[in-house]
């Protein structure tokens, strides 16, 4: 593992942290869906530096498999939101 | 090496991108300025980052790796905006309002529209359902 691995688990790991602060934060629920959208995108990330790490090809496909059905969840639950007001 | 240089140059920029999207998901007012920040950031820094991703693979030879890294470059381009449109619309019509330093409200008058005909379908799903 070399120093660029380090600093970039850093640097993906102090942003997934402050994304965990506005879910649990966050005070309304759009905030916390929006952050869950934003940490679905930052594990792609964490998964393409796996990949360099290992050199192994197959952590691609969870990133493609990850980016998918978090793109799903997150429409999912902006049609929720739409659908009734509460929480402001 | 040229490549492998400019990989690490390409992932190291997405990264730093992807950190300033998420201060500024925690630093900014209301939903909107941090769905705005969040997802531009984020969203091309972790393109660049799967470019980097797939120059890294094409210069050592893992061909698959880089193939994969630029289709779900693609597919996170096409989706985090229409996911973030999405979430906001569901916010505004579900209520949240804007940050009281906001200066122009474009939206208004469709969401009138858009909540008014909710409301008339939703009316005449109700009494469908009372008939039956």
């Amino acid at each position: 593992m070399s120093l660029f691995e380090h600093i970039a688990f850093a640097v993906l790991v102090i942003s997934s942290v402050l994304c965990l602060f506005r879910i649990g934060r966050g005070p309304t629920a759009p905030d916390r869906t929006v952050a869950i959208d934003i940490l679905g995108t930052l594990v792609v990330g964490f998964c393409c530096i796996v990949a360099v790490w290992t050199e192994q090809e197959y952590y691609m496909n969870i990133a493609i498999a990850w980016a998918l059905i978090s793109f799903v969840g997150t429409l999912a639950l902006a049609k929720y939101l739409e659908g009734r007001s509460y929480d402001a | 090496m040229m490549l492998e240089q400019i990989a690490y140059w390409l992932m190291g920029i997405g990264l730093g991108f992807d950190l300033f999207g998420c201060i500024g998901l925690v630093r900014l007012p209301d939903v909107y300025n941090r769905a705005q920040a969040a997802t531009k950031c984020v969203t091309l820094g972790t393109c660049m980052i799967l470019i980097g991703t797939a120059v890294m693979g094409f210069s050592r030879g893992v061909w698959p790796m880089g193939v994969k890294a630029i289709l779900c470059a693609a597919f996170i381009l096409l989706t985090s905006p229409v996911a973030a449109h999405a979430v906001c619309r569901g916010a505004y019509l579900s209520g949240v309002r804007l940050w009281e330093g906001s200066v122009e409200d474009a939206f208004q008058t469709r969401a009138e529209d858009i909540k008014s005909t909710h409301q008339q379908e939703g009316t005449v799903e109700g009494e469908e359902a009372e008939t039956t």
